[in-house]
């Protein structure tokens, strides 16, 4: 087994990291923490000093808050249902056998490698666009009024656009869920005379129940937290506002420190609660 | 089951397959199109799909307007600096855990994991003004070390389990002969940790290319990457859906041949091994 000389240069050969890490949590977690408990306005008298948990009272009881949960619930659970259900319809659509397999899952994973600004602006301009957008055209071939997407439904439109992005991701892990399912199980109930739908309720979905959860408790994790989508279609306008970029809002455009670092913290504690049940998924497969 | 019935099945599959694969990939095929198109075609009712002009004029004008290259060098930089960084503190570590565990290997591995889900947002100002003080903002280089140790939980964690892969007895061979532990990572581990490492890599640089949260908040004219040239046609002039899918199509090109070969790894990477 390990000797004491191969166990501290494990020790030593780990430091780096260990020490990188802690110092990118530490520091910044600590600048935050402290912020939130100041009135601190970079831009009109800088440091005024200690106000106790203003901050915190402030940032929940602004007329902004309450929406921008809203809009990040709708934005986060919208996605989640969107990518969760087609992605464990085209995952299983993809495990069926059919020629040019590999062609289709590159097809389906594509946008997942698009970065978020490219497929944001595409979206907005070249098809969500109510003049010269694809939608409009489409809407206008059957004599439809063409949809102000980003304005008139910003919300849903939102939800499209990061459903795009997230679909290719859902369907790939419940894809590699799907093909670790036994076959035989699958054999033996289709000789028994059980029906399609009641193999789907019965095997399918019970077998893909962690890979599912995965995929909500990682997406969550991301969607939480999308920015770009957000600041180069509607800059948080027409009710698109979410937590991020309302805490983004305050720090980088207000530049009210104190109350934008009490969001932070905010923000913070949400993201954790999601990441510990991860963790305890991740934790139990380590074991394994 | 007889034999026509599996190939109807197919072929019923194999339609509805594609046709869903190529409705999900629409819109990257939509943005190619239109980037070899003239200005008129491109918002032309109706829309022309095949049948315009073939011009890559668009291509030359992106990268005389706006320095493409630029932008394009600084992706390179960001992306593939972080990830080598990431790469170089991360080997040790995932060894390191994978060969000689302890009691707590476990519990620091979930914690570095963990600093991966803290919001971005929750520290902005503060990364932001150790920036300014230090001279790092809209620099190449405070985005190489922010992506660096952003992406390093997903670093660390890749190479464990590729590492964890590599029976242990061949070390303890080693070890027997008179190996020391230079010998033993020089000769023995790292040729066969390689594939993990590239994967590792290849994943990373695709992670990095695509961050648009510090990218988009650290950078202004000189450092900003490909995601912040980009956001720059969120507010145009004029007639620009040819040029803007052209800078699309040669800010995704890459990442989408590279996003092909690293498939499997995506699952390994971004799910931390609850999946397999």
């Amino acid at each position: 087994m390990a000797t004491q000389h191969s166990r501290s240069a494990a020790r030593l050969m780990m430091a780096p990291a260990v020490v990188l890490l802690l110092g990118w949590m530490l520091i910044p977690l600590t600048m935050t923490l402290l912020f939130s408990f100041k009135k601190y306005l970079p831009l009109r008298g800088g440091d005024l000093g200690w106000v106790g948990f203003d901050n915190y009272v402030r940032f929940v009881t602004s007329s902004a808050f309450w929406p921008s949960v809203l809009t990040t619930l709708i934005i986060v659970s919208g996605v989640l249902i969107i990518t969760v259900v087609f992605g464990i319809l085209l995952a299983i659509l993809l495990d069926q056998p059919m020629w040019g397999q590999g062609i289709v899952r590159i097809l389906v994973i594509a946008p997942f490698f698009v970065m978020p600004t490219v497929s944001a602006l595409v979206w907005k301009n070249m098809f969500m666009d109510p003049v010269n957008g694809l939608l409009a055209h489409l809407w206008g071939a059957f004599g439809a009024q063409p949809v102000e997407w980003l304005s008139q439904a910003s919300v849903p439109s939102i939800v499209m656009i990061v459903s795009w992005q997230w679909l290719p991701f859902a369907t790939l892990i419940l894809l590699t869920a799907i093909q670790s399912l036994d076959s035989e199980q699958m054999e033996a109930a289709e000789m028994d005379g059980a029906p399609i739908l009641s193999r789907f309720w019965y095997i399918v979905l019970p077998h893909l129940g962690r890979a599912t959860t995965v995929v909500i408790l990682i997406q969550t994790i991301f969607l939480l937290s999308i920015f770009a989508e957000i600041f180069v279609t509607t800059q948080g306008s027409f009710g698109t506002r979410t937590l991020t970029y309302l805490i983004y809002q305050r720090v980088l455009e207000s530049q009210n420190i104190g109350l934008g670092s009490a969001g932070g913290v905010y923000a913070i504690i949400l993201a954790n609660i999601v990441a510990i049940f991860l963790m305890r998924i991740v934790g139990k497969n380590l074991d394994g | 089951m007889s034999r026509s019935v599996t190939t109807q099945r197919k072929i019923i599959n194999t339609t509805a397959a594609w046709a869903v694969g190529l409705l999900i990939f629409f819109p990257i095929l939509w943005t190619i199109l239109t980037s070899f198109k003239t200005e008129a075609q491109a918002i032309s009712d109706p829309p022309v799909f095949l049948f315009f002009d073939w011009t890559l004029e668009n291509y030359t004008e992106v990268q005389e307007r706006s320095d493409y290259m630029r932008f394009l060098w600084n992706s390179v930089i960001i992306a593939g600096g972080s990830t080598l960084l990431g790469i170089i503190v991360a080997i040790p570590a995932a060894w390191s855990m994978a060969f000689v565990p302890s009691k707590r290997t476990k519990d620091i591995l979930l914690w570095m994991l963990s600093t991966k889900m803290l919001p971005a947002v929750g520290v902005l100002y503060p990364i932001y003004l150790i920036f300014i003080n230090m001279g790092l903002l809209d620099s190449k280089i405070g985005l190489v070390v922010v992506l660096m140790l952003t992406n390093l939980p997903i670093i660390v964690w890749m190479l464990y389990t590729y590492f964890r892969e590599i029976p242990g007895e061949i070390l303890e061979a080693a070890r027997m002969d008179g190996a020391s532990l230079k010998e033993e990572i020089l000769y023995i581990l790292t040729p066969m940790a390689i594939p993990g490492i590239a994967s590792t890599v290849l994943l990373n640089i695709i992670l990095a290319w695509n961050e648009a949260f510090w990218t988009l908040n650290l950078t202004a004219a000189n450092a900003a990457p490909l995601t912040a040239f980009i956001a720059s046609y969120s507010s145009p002039e004029g007639l620009f859906y040819a040029k803007l899918s052209a800078a699309s199509t040669m800010a995704i090109a890459p990442i989408l041949i590279l996003g092909w070969f690293s498939q499997k790894q995506l699952v390994r990477g971004l799910t931390f091994g609850a999946v397999k």
